[in-house]
């Protein structure tokens, strides 16, 4: 299966990505691996009349540690998050989710930015970068912006981002607690999770368990309060509203939560 | 528009429709039919090129972010039946093979595995094939080439 | 020392490794330069009135050629009338009468995936642009889904029918059989719909030039294509030339052409365009057929000292909206039912019902995996039941070794075994007795995660239609080499090695030197091909007769060249040349043979059909390990010995048991075709369609066994599908065993982590029936 037909435009500067966005309005999507946005033109579920490459923005590829925060660009793949001497001693929870996302050859295209701007909330980075309180930078005709991660998941694949606006770094504070754990649970090791938790320290954000990712905040609370891990695990599905498919129904993903979180709090204690 | 792919080491510029994907690109441009489409969601990897060095699936990269780039196929590991890359070397020796449709797309994986992982473990063969389809085999003789070609890529021949 | 049994590497490898093969879509032949792209229009909606196709917009769009609907249809041959059969017997339903299957939708759509209309574009992607165009409006109508819905018929699929129950063998149930036993045990278990998914999907190209069509197809079977393709389109045999190239896998699926093929072949001819039609994987998981589909109620009877008494197995078979195999599975299911047992009373019935869905049709095992699946479950809860170990109550049933030729309750009469001997070796290799231990303390320490035990013991019919043979024509050229046609036909199999392999061994010409051919119908009129495990043991032993027949040839030429008697000509096959026995000086090669043979050649052609169906068997052990806070299961060891008679190639039977039990512990664990209640499929990508990958599969430990048939002079038997009846059951069981002490006596497959889960659940909250599954509930 092939996309619709789209007019392919590159942009060579971060400027004229902009530029490109502000003419084509709405009819334009950005694109960076392309690892969310082609699978879905190819099923026609996404019929975009112009496609922005922003894959050349090479400057906007990088790992960087500034002190109080580590700061990464939108368009590092998983594959470069994976092998990232930074993360691996800052931020070692999000090189571990990106080492398990899709499979080898995702991991070589698809990108951070792209991955969160989806908002896809059976995704792995979006509910990790959500754990770790990240602040999303972007870049529109206004100029550049901040936007707290709690504010960034709108809805179903939807983001406080506007049109014509663009993704470009991921700051993510140094976190205070060490113990982290990622958890993912599928059907078969490529698959998408059915359930999903990222831990950093007392913060836990939670993969498909609601129309985007979220945090467990009961189970933050119970943690705060000074409950143990399968104490605690036991609010994991509070304030949730999971969704049923061929894999799972809601029963079935608020008790993989609970049992997921537990063992996540485990093993991020064993690791603080 | 206009793109200009080097493929196994030859430049290959054709203009193309912008949705052109980089495996119709490989296969009716650059006409080498060793690359196989196997799926329409990026789940099979039977389409699996290096881009750049690094494995990548072709139904889901369009030509036009191709340009300017290197790929290699299967038809690029070796210079004849006779003088196989290591990893095709392992696949025939263990009969890593059958129908042969997803074996293109498992070689390449595989040699894009190698070359991150020179000494993989059973268990790392194993997820790092992950993206990788096959009917026939039940994978468990591309493990065991996977495995066995490890020592040889080591050894320089990694193309 | 002969070739045979030796590990020979492949000789198709090469080509596949370093060019990659030439599959339909691969083809570059001068023929096809202008072909024209086929895009299907499928019906979208499960059951449907057609009230009108409107092709305007897709004419007008760039590239389109034509657009064909059923009223383009005028060419064909006229339909065979309604010979009144009814398909219990085992065979298919004709092609004429009620239940007929058109080629595209005439006024009503029965899945979705059915073709209701072709676009014929000069480019593939403007296909898929064109294809959206074409305004096709659908009347819904009421959906039959799943075998209850099939059974209700309360909506027919067909008009002029009574029912949705296409074929009924009745057997009357003897309860008297059951009242000598101590227990009994009855269930309804589910064997579920699956998806072939061959990694390269239904493809075919058809040019039509000078009163003749060539026609490529990605088939298992050139001949029976060709044959298929005469009723259709009304032409002579000797007008049609079919070739299979390259086929990247078919298990059943491939077998002859369907009905998408069909219309390729008929748009060439009809529009005089050479045509190409690729399906992509979306059409593949909707369009070609599925497998598997059956419900199955047993009822297992014995004494609680282990001995089994009285076996009774119903099938529903859900057959999708067209009745293509229609008896033929369920009766394999019926005459396997017994599996390796010796159990005094038998008894198997089946019924058939279309419904909105994918139609049904072989899938590797084809109504034996079935079979096994039902009683292998059935002793396991009959062991449960009693409380003794199922190895053990396998071992007090399974027939003994003295018994062959064993004639069943059923009619099968099994060749040869030793199935007590094959369990004892899996057992053993295994270390049954240490994994009870370890799964004892695991159950004891209360572990997440607990060890599962599955066994399955195995036996199946291959080549059941042996009588229908195999041929090939074998020719030894004056340069010194061979070229062997074979009728059967090779897709992934690695038939290029094991023939030559085979006139190796018996005419000593080297294998690099013996050029295997197959599925052209220009080169090999006559044959049939590959299915239900049948390629050695007839095309195989075709070949072995032609080189017994060219050497009886070559030794009466020898002895004129040399001027001796033929009784004193001794062929080397070390050296592959003749020559009189001690007396080295008067050797001949086969070249020099060859040669002499003239005009005339050395030729020999077999058409074999002496051969009866062989039963392989074996055993099989699973160990799984259940999360039993996710129920997710995995399998960490898979063992067998699986028994096919003489092995000509290790390495190739040895692939073919690899694959056999990847595709069984996928069913066991992971695939499913699943539609919902309005008939939309819920698994038509590989996104949801759950294939199975290296990372849940273990390495696999393959245990030796090899029993002779004497059947035919080869003494083999099939190895293609037996990996995939062990392994099946095998896994499941492992799966129930591993939350059994939970008070699980059943899931249904697939064993997934949420149906796991809710068997667990279940048993926890103190359901009595300790079982969580679709059962009746539908597809």
């Amino acid at each position: 299966m092939i996309p619709a037909t789209f007019t392919y435009k590159r942009a060579g500067s971060l400027e004229e990505a902009l530029d490109l966005a502000a003419r084509d309005g709405d009819e334009a999507k950005f694109l960076a691996g392309g690892h969310s946005l082609l699978p879905l033109m190819k099923l026609r579920l996404a019929v975009p009349e112009v496609l922005i490459d922003i894959g050349r923005l090479r400057e906007f590829s990088y790992v960087r540690d500034e002190g109080g925060y580590v700061a990464v660009g939108a368009l590092t793949t998983h594959d470069e998050l994976s092998r990232s001497g930074v993360l691996a001693s800052e931020l070692p929870l999000l090189a571990h989710a990106a080492s398990q996302v899709g499979d080898p050859q995702v991991r070589h295209r698809g990108t951070i930015g792209g991955s969160l701007v989806h908002a896809d909330p059976a995704a792995d980075l979006p509910a990790v970068i959500l754990a770790l309180d990240a602040t999303m930078v972007a870049r529109g005709p206004a100029g550049q912006r901040e936007i707290g991660i709690g504010e960034f998941f709108r809805e179903l694949f939807e983001t406080a981002l506007e049109p014509g606006e663009l993704l470009t770094e991921i700051r993510i504070p140094k976190p205070r607690a060490a113990g982290w754990s990622f958890q993912k649970f599928t059907k078969r090791a490529i698959d998408w999770a059915i359930v999903g938790v990222a831990v950093q320290g007392g913060q836990v954000a939670l993969v498909n368990m609601d129309q985007t990712p979220i945090r467990a905040r009961g189970v933050e609370r119970a943690l705060a309060d000074g409950a143990g891990p399968r104490e605690a695990a036991a609010h994991a599905a509070e304030g949730s509203n999971p969704s049923d498919d061929i894999n799972a129904d809601r029963g079935y993903r608020e008790h993989l939560a609970r049992v997921l979180v537990g063992r996540a709090l485990e093993e991020s204690s064993s690791r603080a | 528009m206009k793109v200009t792919v080097t493929v196994n080491g030859s430049d290959v510029v054709a203009d193309v429709a912008d949705r052109t994907l980089l495996v119709h690109f490989v296969r009716d441009v650059a006409g080498l039919t060793g690359t196989n489409v196997g799926c329409d969601t990026t789940s099979c990897g039977a389409c699996t090129v290096l881009l750049d060095g690094k494995s990548v699936k072709s139904c889901t990269v369009l030509a036009a972010q191709a340009d300017g780039s290197a790929v290699t196929t299967v038809e690029g590991l070796a210079d004849g039946p006779d003088d196989m890359h290591p990893v095709q070397r392992a696949f025939r020796a263990e009969h890593g093979l059958q129908c042969g449709f997803c074996t293109p797309g498992m070689v390449m994986a595989a040699v894009s595995l190698l070359a991150e992982n020179p000494s993989p473990t059973e268990e790392d063969v194993r997820s790092g094939l992950e993206g990788n389809l096959c009917r026939c085999t039940g994978y468990h003789n591309i493990v065991r080439a996977v495995l066995a070609a490890a020592p040889d890529m080591k050894e320089g021949r990694t193309s | 020392m002969s070739i045979l049994g030796t590990r020979v590497v492949r000789t198709e490898d090469p080509r596949l490794l370093t060019v990659g093969g030439t599959y339909v879509d691969d083809l570059r032949v001068p023929e096809l330069a202008d072909a024209v792209r086929v895009t299907f229009v499928r019906s979208p909606i499960a059951h449907a009135r057609i009230t009108g196709i409107d092709a305007t917009a897709a004419l007008e769009a760039p590239g389109v050629v034509a657009v064909l609907t059923v009223a383009d249809l005028t060419d064909l041959a006229p339909p065979p009338p309604d010979d009144g059969r009814d398909g219990t017997e085992g065979a298919p339903l004709p092609m004429g009468g009620p239940w007929s299957e058109p080629l595209l939708a005439v006024d009503r759509v029965r899945y979705v995936g059915e073709p209701v209309a072709m676009v014929l574009t000069d480019e593939s992607y403007q296909g898929e642009d064109a294809a959206e165009l074409v305004s096709v409006d659908y009347e819904p109508l009421p959906a039959v889904i799943g075998i209850d819905g099939g059974l209700d018929g309360g909506t027919l699929l067909f008009d002029g029918t009574q029912s949705n129950v296409v074929v009924t063998k009745d057997t009357p149930a003897d309860e008297s059989a059951f009242d000598g036993c101590d227990v009994v045990v009855e269930r309804t278990i589910v064997n579920q719909r699956l998806a072939p998914m061959p990694m390269e999907g239904r493809a075919a190209a058809a040019r039509w030039a000078d009163g003749k069509l060539t026609f490529w197809v990605s088939t298992q079977n050139a001949q029976i294509t060709r044959f298929i393709l005469a009723g259709v389109l009304g032409l002579d045999l000797d007008a049609m030339r079919v070739i299979a190239p390259d086929v990247g896998g078919g298990f059943g699926a491939k077998v002859g052409a369907d009905r998408d093929a069909i219309l390729v072949a008929w748009a060439a001819k009809h529009t005089g365009r050479a045509v190409r039609w690729v399906e992509t994987r979306s059409e593949n998981l909707v369009g070609m057929t599925h497998g598997r589909a059956q419900e199955q109620t047993f009822k297992i009877g014995g004494t609680r000292d282990g001995r089994i008494l009285a076996y009774r197995l119903d099938v529903v078979q859900d057959t999708g909206a067209y009745a293509r195999m229609s008896g033929f599975l369920p009766g394999l299911t019926n005459l396997m039912a017994v599996g390796p047992y010796d159990i005094a009373h038998v008894e198997a019935a089946y019924r058939v019902v279309v419904t909105n869905t994918t139609p049904i049709s072989a899938y590797r095992g084809a109504g034996r995996p079935e079979a096994t699946a039902a009683i292998e479950r059935a002793l396991d809860l009959f062991a449960a039941e009693i409380g003794m170990d199922p190895a053990q109550v396998r071992r007090e049933n399974l027939i003994p070794p003295d018994r062959f030729p064993y004639t069943t309750p059923g009619g099968a009469v099994y060749d040869s075994g030793n199935y007590v001997a094959a369990l004892d070796k899996v057992l053993e290799a295994a270390g049954y007795g240490e994994l009870r231990a370890e799964q004892a303390r695991r159950r004891e320490r209360g572990d997440v995660l607990q060890l599962g035990i599955g066994l399955s013991s195995y036996v199946e019919i291959t080549a059941a239609d042996a009588a229908a043979g195999e041929t090939s024509r074998l020719e030894v050229h004056p340069e010194g080499t061979a070229t062997v046609y074979t009728g059967s036909s090779a897709h992934g199999q690695g038939h290029h090695t094991a023939w030559a392999m085979l006139v190796e061994a018996e005419l000593g010409i080297e294998m690099s030197k013996v050029t295997v051919i197959h599925g052209d119908t220009d080169l090999i009129p006559e044959g049939i091909g590959t299915y239900g495990s049948r390629s050695l043991q007839l095309g195989g032993v075709a070949v072995h007769k032609a080189a017994l027949d060219v050497k009886d040839q070559a030794r009466r030429l020898a002895a004129d060249m040399i001027e001796a008697a033929e009784a004193d000509l001794e062929l080397d096959t070390a050296t592959g040349t003749w020559q009189v026995r001690g007396d080295p000086a008067s050797r001949r090669t086969w070249s020099e043979v060859a040669t002499h043979a003239g005009d005339a050649g050395l030729v020999a052609y077999v058409q074999f059909a002496g051969g009866a169906p062989t039963f392989p068997f074996g055993s099989h052990l699973a160990l799984a390990e259940v999360d039993v806070e996710t129920g997710k299961a995995r399998l960490i060891r898979h063992v067998t010995a699986d028994d096919a008679g003489i092995v000509v190639s290790p390495v190739l039977a040895e692939g073919q048991r690899h694959g056999g039990i990847a595709q069984g512990v996928a069913q066991a664990l992971l695939e499913e075709v699943l539609y919902d209640a309005d008939g939309n499929p819920l698994t038509a990508t590989l996104a949801d369609y759950a294939a199975i990958t290296a990372a849940e599969l273990p390495s696999f430990e393959l245990v030796r066994s090899e029993t002779p048939t004497d059947v035919n002079p080869l003494g083999v038997k099939g190895i293609g599908e037996a990996g995939t009846i062990g392994a099946t059951p095998a896994t499941q069981n492992a799966v129930i065993d591993a939350v059994s002490h939970l008070g699980v006596r059943h899931i249904d497959m697939p064993t997934t982590p949420r149906r796991v889960w809710a068997a667990i659940s279940e048993a926890a909250s103190g359901n009595g029936q300790g079982s969580t599954g679709q059962g009746r509930e539908g597809q």
